[in-house]
């Protein structure tokens, strides 16, 4: 199942994803092939063969050797090929399955899950793949092929084999069984062990301000010591792998030394010769080693299976929404106007337990509405349903009208645009950044966007003003900054409908007031809805909801509601007795 | 195979960086110092195996050479007991050869990992003593790396390349003796072979390395872009920007698929190269045998042996272990270089200077006797500073109290952009300073000189009177609690974080604390209350609820002074409003430095200081500083960015 998903990426790479085990095999059969005449060379010499014959013969070893040579680059450079770009097109494909992700899909799978899986599970994977087209099918195929020459050659010598292969396979089986889940187990204890070191040297000043030094140094070296143990257990039971390979290279050896020479010296050299001595000796090297390799392969795959699962279940993912068929799909949003008839709504992990209640709601084109609520209310749940980053349980969102779910995805996105809450600028110039609002944003628009959100005063201070590259998460800008340039790149968009979920929280009252001022002002048309922790940020609004427990709890003007909502006024009440003077309960 | 799991990227040397002189007697000196005795053992084990391993080709040569002599008459009779002796020495040295082999592979497998226990430890142990200076330079990641990746490589060549360089420096050595013994010019052979393959080696392994690096940094690359967008997967679709991120992405990605598959191509013929190189090898040496037999050539060799079949066989059984170690080798080199770079890198920050500590003043539990203090043993719940007087001979001890006095401090980072300027500010005993100004005005700089985190340019700061640079660092964090804004907890239950502030808190005192913070409420709510575990980065506990832990952890300790840096994240109102009642009533009573964001703790402070880039620009209560109409009330009146 996860395999046929994953081969399907391969793609372009099939050539040389088939090439590669052809090739490999070439050069095994060249290889193995190559004692057996050296045996045959050998006994001729010991014969007292000419120079002439000698060359002839070297000729035709060196021949295949050279072959083998070439097969074995030619087969190298196809499994990179095959195996770099298995790894290629396995991220492109887990890109695009993101791309088309609902924001539940997202959720879901937590974005810091999604980064390691298109990392370092792929690089795992791309591994595995390169060992399974190459290593793994050399090791069997030597292992094998050895195997035919070796009785070819030594007849009925070649059954030392029957005895010594077993051996090692049995003991690598029962290393790798008895080492490996204690290996797991060990592999999560130490990583538990590095993350307690992380939260060290993120907490470093909680260290030294307790002075627990000492503390965190032996609670260290208990875990430290845990591991120590475990891990030196486990790679005790490993330690038996080579012990075991020398043993039953030593059997063989000793065997075909005086049981050889016996047939040799009883038959007078027809059954076997001096030649075939050394050329066995080669032999059970390579079926041993093959075997060595095998259950190396076998640990790595079962180590890349897990990744392969992990990356699967991204291919696997359906998206949750998707634009409806483009013949019946809605290509352009009549206006600015809401309305949420009955909604319903709850997280898709948890059906049961409604985020959003019963809400039914107006709002025309236009007008600026204010939300307002304690975390977990709901607020930010009852905004994204409009732009259709999320789907209702039940009821319906309509937009300009017309249900959301009848438009295409990104002709209503483009039409909603949001400032989210937990917002991120992109490493990249501003301009780079402001131009995702709008690509073809001319230098005029973008100051004339830049001053509505009252981003242009500190652009101007930033050196190169509107080329200043902003570092990876936008690092180098403060919080205010930030949010603004954000604010920005969505007008950069001409929306129909803007909505700032709390995102003037680090900007300063009076800017955020001006930032108001201005969008009243310069785009009436455009349906504002403002998510906010002050009242301040709402109290100009031409209504506010109040939400409460997923539920609207009251909607009105900022003073029909300080008249008759409890829990507005108590928010507001709590926000400003600092300012006005009332008594703050000290 | 182990400590090799997923995702960690084996670590080699950049381009241009260098491997300091000494590092490799370091290294083998560290070791020696933890198994001296098992060490050499394991060493001796080792030689001897391969020793042995490197011998069967003597008693090869001098079977067939039995068997050269008397095949032809048929005479197995006549030559079994010779053949036999043969062999039973032979099985004689195997034994001890698998004796040895078991004893050293068990035996590494207990010094690999002692040592990087006694590594990690040592790291560790270090870590803990550096200055913060230390962590402000350096970023998590880096410091991580050494735990994990370093550690990692530490353990592929102590455990690998270790044993395996040995074995090969013996049984090239042995297999060369023997190979001189037999013939020079057959010698002479292989060793040319060697040398080209060497040379080989040498110039694939290049081609490489440079092609991995350019890999590392296309993949840095790809994974940054991959880090970015996906973390910004909502802000992506909110702007219908699929389209541009894959293009951009697809870029990046074909561009490391280039130089992966480059990398890899190198990588992989390498193996198959080598391999085959050693076959022509073996293929060379049986003609050039053979010629040298039918052409009837003189040996020279130091065993003085005429050439004959029974020569020609062991060297052909000698030259695939030698073209063998060639391939070891060059596995191991990049191990090895990988390793000792590790090793650098962890030995770098060994070698960092510790935290200093000159203090001698100390925190004792006094008890009161006559109007004087008496220093005792016993928690008396009263404490007083001890401070001998090395000129006068004298003890005297001042009770602690929570006085502080900044007088005319100067401050920089780096001794050279001067953060601070002359700033002076006194706090009588349970008196609270709010810190007010824009971020990088100096607030938290101040807060981080009181406990010593950083020691101050020019100026005193005096606590109840006694120079802190006087005060052990030990004692003075003890008498001075503080409150980070980024609440870091650390993995174990709820009750192990708030002990944190003192670990012989009772079970008592710990919920009393919590109680007092005002977690109580939501730790009873928690599905084990108290024995809840929670992990470092405490994804199962919401922001307030963090603060709130962080608050209990401070109140257990019950220091007299506190810092305080309020968290700017907006928490709702509700939880906010419980975190400032904790807040709250853990000032209470204490000296209270607090680095304000909210109104109303700013005006509730005794006094409050405004600051601007490092100076202090206005001072005074909440009245005086409105009426004064200067930055506090533009700030106050929300015409200002606090953050």
């Amino acid at each position: 199942m996860v395999l046929r998903r994953l081969v399907k990426s391969i793609r372009q790479y099939m050539p040389s994803t088939i090439a590669t085990p052809l090739l490999v095999s070439g050069e095994v059969v060249l290889e193995c092939t190559i004692p057996f005449y050296i045996a045959e060379l050998v006994n001729r010499i010991k014969d007292g063969a000419s120079v002439s014959e000698i060359a002839s013969f070297g000729g035709i070893l060196a021949i295949m050797a050279i072959g083998s040579l070439l097969f074995g680059m030619l087969a190298g450079m196809t499994c990179a090929t095959a195996s770099c770009g298995f790894g290629k097109n396995l991220r492109m494909d887990m890109y695009d399955a993101v791309n088309d992700f609902s924001f539940d899909n997202i959720d879901r799978f937590s974005t810091s899950s999604l980064v390691t899986r298109m990392t370092t599970d792929v690089t795992n994977v791309q591994n595995a793949f390169m060992m399974l087209t190459r290593i793994a099918v050399r090791a069997p195929f030597m292992m094998i092929f050895a195997f035919v020459m070796a009785f070819r050659l030594g007849g009925r010598m070649a059954w030392i084999f029957a005895f010594v292969t077993p051996v090692l396979a049995g003991t690598l089986i029962l290393v790798a069984s008895r080492a490996m889940p204690l290996f797991r187990r060990i592999f999560k204890k130490y990583d538990r062990m590095n993350e307690s070191v992380e939260e060290n040297i993120v907490g470093m000043r909680v260290v030294k301000s307790f002075v627990r030094e000492e503390f965190e140094q032996q609670k260290f070296d208990e875990a430290s010591e845990e591991v120590r143990r475990d891990f030196t257990r486990a790679e005790k039971i490993l330690a038996w792998n080579a012990p075991v390979m020398q043993f039953c290279l030593y059997v063989v050896m000793a065997f075909v030394l005086s049981f050889g020479s016996y047939v040799v010296i009883s038959t007078m050299g027809m059954e076997f010769d001096v030649g075939q001595i050394s050329a066995m000796l080669t032999y059970s090297f390579m079926i041993l080693s093959s075997l060595m390799m095998i259950s190396m392969i076998f640990v790595m795959v079962t180590l890349a299976s897990e990744s392969a699962a992990r990356i699967a279940e991204v291919l696997d993912a359906v998206p949750n929404i998707v634009s409806p068929d483009p013949e019946t799909a809605v290509e352009s949003v009549a206006d600015g106007s809401i309305e949420f008839e009955n909604v319903n709504y709850a997280y898709a992990a948890n059906p049961d337990n409604d985020v959003l209640s019963d809400i039914n709601l107006k709002i025309a084109s236009g007008e600026t509405v204010g939300i307002i609520g304690s975390t977990g209310s709901g607020k930010s749940s009852l905004v994204q349903l409009i732009p259709r980053l999320y789907d209702v349980k039940s009821g319906i969102v309509k937009v300009g009208g017309v249900n959301v779910k009848d438009y295409d995805l990104n002709v209503l996105r483009n039409s909603v645009a949001m400032v989210l809450q937990k917002n991120v600028l992109f490493e990249g110039t501003i301009k780079d950044n402001l131009r995702w609002g709008n690509p073809d944003a001319t230098l005029e628009e973008m100051k004339e966007a830049c001053h509505l959100s009252c981003a242009d005063e500190f652009i101007d201070s930033k050196e190169g003003g509107y080329d200043y590259r902003i570092d990876h998460g936008g690092a180098n800008i403060s919080g205010g900054q930030k949010q603004r340039l954000c604010i920005a790149r969505a007008l950069l968009k001409k929306p129909k409908i803007i909505i700032f979920d709390d995102s003037t929280s680090a900007v300063d009252t009076k800017t955020d007031a001006l930032i108001r001022q201005g969008m009243r002002k310069f785009i009436p048309e455009t349906t504002k809805i403002i998510i906010a922790q002050r009242t301040a940020s709402v109290e100009d609004a031409d209504k506010i909801i109040v939400i409460d427990g997923g539920r609207i709890a009251a909607v009105g003007t900022h003073k029909e509601l300080l008249n008759n909502s409890d829990i507005y006024r108590e928010i507001h009440t709590s926000q400003n007795s600092g300012r006005g003077g009332a008594d703050d309960g000290r | 195979m182990a400590g090799n799991g997923p995702g960690r990227r084996r670590p080699g040397l950049a381009p241009g960086e260098k491997l300091s002189k000494g590092i490799v007697k370091r290294v083998v000196k560290d070791i020696f110092s933890f198994y001296p005795v098992m060490l050499p053992v394991v060493m001796v084990c080792i030689i001897l195996s391969s020793l042995i391993s490197s011998m069967p080709s003597i008693f090869q040569q001098k079977i067939i050479a039995v068997i050269e002599r008397s095949y032809k008459s048929g005479d197995w009779a006549g030559v079994k007991s010779e053949i036999f002796r043969y062999i039973f020495v032979l099985v004689s040295m195997y034994v001890v050869s698998l004796a040895a082999t078991i004893a050293f592979n068990q035996m590494m497998a207990t010094i690999t990992q002692g040592t990087l226990k006694k590594m990690r430890g040592k790291l560790f142990n270090k870590m803990e003593m550096l200055p913060i200076k230390f962590f402000d330079r350096k970023p998590v990641g880096d410091t991580m790396s050494l735990y994990t990746n370093d550690i990692d490589a530490l353990r592929q060549m102590v455990s690998q390349s270790f044993p395996q360089m040995l074995s090969t420096v013996v049984m090239v050595i042995t297999v060369m003796g023997i190979m001189l013994y037999y013939s020079v010019y057959m010698t002479a052979v292989i060793l040319l072979g060697v040398a080209a393959m060497t040379v080989i080696t040498k110039f694939i392994g290049g081609g490489s390395a440079k092609y991995f690096f350019k890999q590392q940094q296309a993949i840095g690359k790809a994974e940054g872009y991959i880090q970015e967008t996906i973390s910004g997967a909502k802000v992506v679709k909110v702007f219908c920007h699929e389209k541009e991120c894959r293009g951009d992405f697809e870029k990046l990605n074909d561009e490391l698929f280039t130089v992966a598959s480059r990398a890899n191509k190198y990588a992989n013929t390498l193996g198959p190269i080598l391999n085959n190189m050693g076959n022509i090898l073996y293929v060379i040496v049986g003609i050039t045998g053979g010629f040298f037999i039918s052409a009837n050539i003189k040996n020279i060799g130091i065993g003085g042996m005429p050439f004959s079949i029974s020569l020609v066989v062991p060297f052909l059984g000698m030259t695939r272990m030698f073209c063998g170690q060639i391939g070891q080798i060059s596995n191991q080199i990049n191990a090895v270089v990988a390793g000792l770079a590790g090793c650098e890198r962890i030995y770098r920050v060994m070698d960092e200077e510790p935290e200093a500590d000159e203090g001698y003043v100390h925190l004792v539990n006094v008890y009161e006797k006559d109007g004087e203090l008496v220093e005792t043993d016993d928690d008396t719940k009263m404490w007083a500073w001890k401070h001998p007087h090395k000129e006068q001979g004298t003890v005297t001890y001042t009770p602690l109290r929570g006085d502080i006095v900044l007088d005319g401090v100067d401050f920089s980072y780096d001794g050279e952009k001067q953060v601070l300027f002359d700033v002076s500010l006194y706090a009588k005993p349970g008196q609270k300073v709010a810190f007010v100004g824009a971020t990088g005005a100096g607030k938290t700089t101040i807060t981080n000189l009181l406990n010593r985190f950083y020691d101050i340019a020019d100026g005193k700061i005096r606590y109840d009177g006694i120079n802190i640079n006087k005060i052990c660092k030990v004692d003075l964090r003890h008498a001075v609690g503080i409150v980070l804004q980024d609440t870091n907890l650390f993995t174990g239950t709820v009750m192990d974080n708030i002990r944190y502030g003192k670990l012989t808190a009772t079970d008592e005192e710990c919920i009393k604390a919590a109680k007092l913070a005002g977690a109580h409420d939501f730790i009873s709510h928690l599905p084990e209350g108290y024995n809840t575990v929670i992990s470092g980065n405490a994804s199962n506990l919401s922001q307030g609820q963090r603060q709130l832990l962080s608050i209990a952890r401070v109140a257990v300790a019950d220091p007299p002074v506190m810092i305080l840096d309020e968290a700017t994240s907006s928490i709702d109102t509700r939880t906010e409003a419980i975190v400032q009642r904790g807040m709250d009533a853990l000032m209470k009573g204490r000296t209270t430095f607090v680095i304000a964001h909210r109104l109303s703790t700013v005006k509730n402070s005794d006094v409050i200081i405004v600051l601007d880039h490092g100076h202090i620009i206005e001072r005074g209560d909440h009245d005086e500083l409105i009426a004064a109409k200067g930055q506090y009330y533009r700030l106050y009146t929300g015409a200002f960015e606090l953050e």
